[in-house]
């Protein structure tokens, strides 16, 4: 057997002090030769832990293999006939919590960068293919049935790319004036170009899949409506798009955003662009984020970006519970962003003009552990300070929007807003309606979106052909 | 894209379309709004509709000149388009048997007022309607709420027209001539909302007001429209736009509504020079 290489190929990142300057992407990618130099250590193993540990069952090896032998057309399709989301995937996957986690060479920390070599592939296709060599097979034969997929983010999307590759005549409804949710208005350039997106967008439109722009469904036609009128079901895939805010003083002065205003700004927007794009974006000298997700080491990095001089996470518990991938955190901290751990808000203080200038925290400690099993933060008595600011970014999470549930009858919701959907199929107690993705689990990933996008199209293929 | 079918000058700076939106017009209801974007690199702004057609498929809306992104919209022609279109969104006003209703328009308020009124006499209401402008040039549809009103009254800051003063006056007369008002609307400037909320507070007359803070989306998802309703946030968006005039928070609404005022006013200058050369 040949020696185990427990060298990965590590992938050029721009550097952090220029970096924090730009919206460019910060990773760069690999050059073909680092990636069959990555691919080659794959000992393709016949366990396929890998593809047990992917939502959407990519034949991992498969597509790694067809790297190593140079073949990229190959590596293309076996990739693009699982994930019709790659150049996506490959960026903002955890990866080191799923495929990667479960590659047999993991347990010597050295597992194959398996997310890289899938956004290469992407890359690759982009950048070489032409329009025709990448086009998708040919269609089958059209069903004669109609879907339609409420909500164009990571799960509408892959549940139309099912759909339509299984002959059904799909379209899908976007309230937003482009296709791509919340990785159009949430997730930021400099971690997921746009046009990647747009690409794959494009990618689900040329397997059939009709878009809707500018499509409010429950103020437009309701879904009750959509299903009288020849659909014959209904994917909702509207994700988890209210912002939560604290409910403490002063949450309402100028300068204080939702992390989903911010981003949106900035990212769907274009405010970063400003005044060449319309839309305008406040950005402070002291910008606090509260929050310790993904979405708060976003709006921190977008805020470093656009020239605050200081940017401070402000988050109750401690590092280790930070929930953001730990990869962004490191990019956090690399790019400068201040943490101040243990701290958690009281109230915002403001001046005579409404707007924020400072906000008072508590320091916090860990007690024991809570419902999710991490320790309880404990505002500390007495520790009140004030941190000078003047912006503050709150990103705390997000529920689903209530404005399809609420035009709809007997659709089952949660107390949280989530809507009740059966975990394996995504069936909701509505007859012909399927859920998932945020809207179902409230906020979490996009991979977690895209597989239940594609159980859910698997679900409703099976009821539709009776 | 929506094109736009009709378009005119209603009086100098205020202008009105009337876009091929079908889709919208089938749906609307009084009260609501549409969220405009001109083009790709233009902002989402909320305009309230001011009508709509469903078998021309048709909606109409009315807007003033007061930045960058309305000046751009005005100079657009008959049968030119624009990006986005979305509504109809927010809560249509509520619409029932009051029994006599005081609707009052400030300024461009005036089209807006339209539907409520239309939508609340067909509901067998008496309308009294005050109509108010700065002065007469800046006065329109006083035909329009004419119509759909039982008695019109109408007034001027400067005298130019019809009474002189602003429209807190004769809604105060109204509310201390002994008729019984049952409702009022009242749809204009915010300065001019809060002081008819005032004026009728102390008769305790619910008073209906539509409000206009700074949107993106429209839908509920930034939270960047928030008010302040007796002492709770609501998003005017997804919660309003309407709200109980008694129980706003005026000064965080006004506040709210600066926020980007260096922008505006940076972009408006931006676009005066690019568009005058």
């Amino acid at each position: 057997m040949a020696k185990l290489n427990l060298n990965r190929v590590e992938m050029p990142r721009q550097d952090p002090g220029a970096r924090g300057k730009n919206f460019n992407e910060v990773a760069l990618g690999y050059s073909l030769e680092q990636a069959r130099e990555e691919a080659g250590r794959c000992i393709q193993c016949k366990k396929l832990n890998c593809v047990a540990g992917c939502p959407v069952e990519v034949d991992i090896p498969g597509f790694i293999q067809a790297i190593r032998d140079g073949d990229m057309p190959e590596a293309v399709r076996i990739l693009k006939s699982k994930n019709a989301l790659p150049g996506i995937c490959g960026r903002v996957c955890p990866q080191e919590s799923q495929c990667e986690a479960t590659c047999s060479l993991a347990k010597k920390d050295a597992p194959i960068a398996i997310g890289r070599l899938e956004r290469f592939v992407a890359d690759w296709e982009r950048a070489n293919m032409t329009q025709a060599a990448s086009s998708p097979p040919a269609r089958p034969e059209p069903s004669g049935k109609k879907v339609a997929v409420v909500g164009s983010g990571p799960a509408g999307l892959t549940a139309a790319a099912d759909l339509a590759r299984l002959g059904y005549g799909v379209t899908i409804f976007e309230a937003l004036h482009v296709a791509g949710g919340v990785l159009m208005y949430g997730i930021p350039e400099f971690r997921l170009p746009k046009d990647i997106v747009q690409a794959e967008v494009e990618f689900v439109a040329s397997l059939g899949a009709r878009i809707e722009l500018d499509s409010v469904v429950g103020k437009l036609a309701t879904l009750d409506e959509i299903l009288a009128n020849g659909y014959d079901a209904v994917f909702l895939g509207t994700g988890a798009g209210l912002p939560m805010f604290l409910n403490i003083d002063g949450e309402n002065l100028n300068g204080i955003y939702s992390a989903n205003e911010f981003l949106t700004r900035v990212n769907l927007m274009k405010a970063y662009k400003f005044p060449e794009y319309d839309t305008p974006v406040k950005i402070g000298k002291k910008v606090a984020v509260v929050g310790g997700g993904n979405v708060a080491m976003d709006s921190a990095r977008c805020a470093l970006r656009l020239g605050a001089d200081d940017v401070y996470i402000i988050y109750r518990r401690s590092e280790v519970e930070l929930p953001a991938r730990r990869e962004e955190v490191e990019n956090a901290q690399e790019e400068g962003i201040q943490f101040k751990l243990l701290t958690n808000p009281k109230q915002f203080l403001g001046n005579d003009q409404n707007w924020v200038i400072g906000a008072e925290c508590y320091e916090m400690e860990l007690g024991e552990p809570d419902d999710s099993g991490r320790r309880r933060p404990v505002v500390k008595k007495g520790s009140e300070f004030v941190i000078d600011v003047d912006e503050v970014i709150v990103a705390l999470g997000t529920r689903p929007n209530p404005l399809i549930a609420s035009t709809t009858v007997g659709l089952e919701t949660t107390k949280y807003g989530t809507v009740v959907a059966d975990e394996e199929t995504g069936k909701t107690v509505k007859d012909r309606v399927w859920a998932g993705g945020d809207i179902v689990t409230g906020s979490a990933t996009v991979i977690s979106a895209m597989g239940a996008g594609k159980r859910a199209a698997a679900s409703i293929d099976e009821y539709l052909r009776g | 894209m929506y094109k736009i079918l009709v378009r005119e000058e209603l009086v100098p700076g205020i202008h009105l379309f009337k876009m091929e939106a079908p889709a919208v017009a089938a749906k609307a209801q009084a009260g609501q709004f549409v969220v405009v974007r001109i083009d790709e690199k233009g902002e989402r702004i909320p305009l309230t509709i001011a009508d709509w057609d469903k078998d021309e498929g048709t909606v109409t809306i009315v807007f003033m000149e007061v930045g960058a992104t309305t000046a751009r919209l005005a100079l657009l022609k008959q049968g030119d388009a624009i990006a986005d279109f979305v509504g109809p969104l927010g809560v249509p006003a509520e619409i029932e048997n009051y029994g006599t209703v005081v609707c009052v328009a400030g300024g461009v308020g005036a089209a807006p007022v339209a539907p409520v009124a239309r939508a609340l006499k067909n509901a067998g209401n008496k309308i009294i309607t005050i109509l108010g402008a700065r002065s007469k040039d800046l006065l329109f549809w006083e035909d329009v709420l004419g119509s759909t009103s039982d008695q019109m009254i109408v007034t001027t800051d400067d005298g130019s027209y019809g009474r002189k003063g602003v429209v807190t006056g004769p809604l105060k007369e109204l509310l201390e001539s002994g008729e019984k008002i049952d409702r009022v609307v009242a749809i204009g400037p915010v300065v001019m909302m809060k002081f008819c909320s005032l004026t009728t507070a102390p008769s305790g007359v619910r008073t209906i007001v539509s409000l206009n803070p700074i949107m993106v989306d429209g839908t509920g998802m930034c939270g960047c429209c928030r008010v302040s309703i007796g002492g709770e946030t609501k998003f005017a968006c997804v919660d309003g736009p309407d709200f109980d005039g008694h129980k706003v928070d005026w000064e965080l609404l006004a506040a709210r509504q600066r926020i980007y005022i260096d922008e505006e006013k940076c972009a408006y200058e931006e676009w005066r020079k690019s568009h005058a050369a």
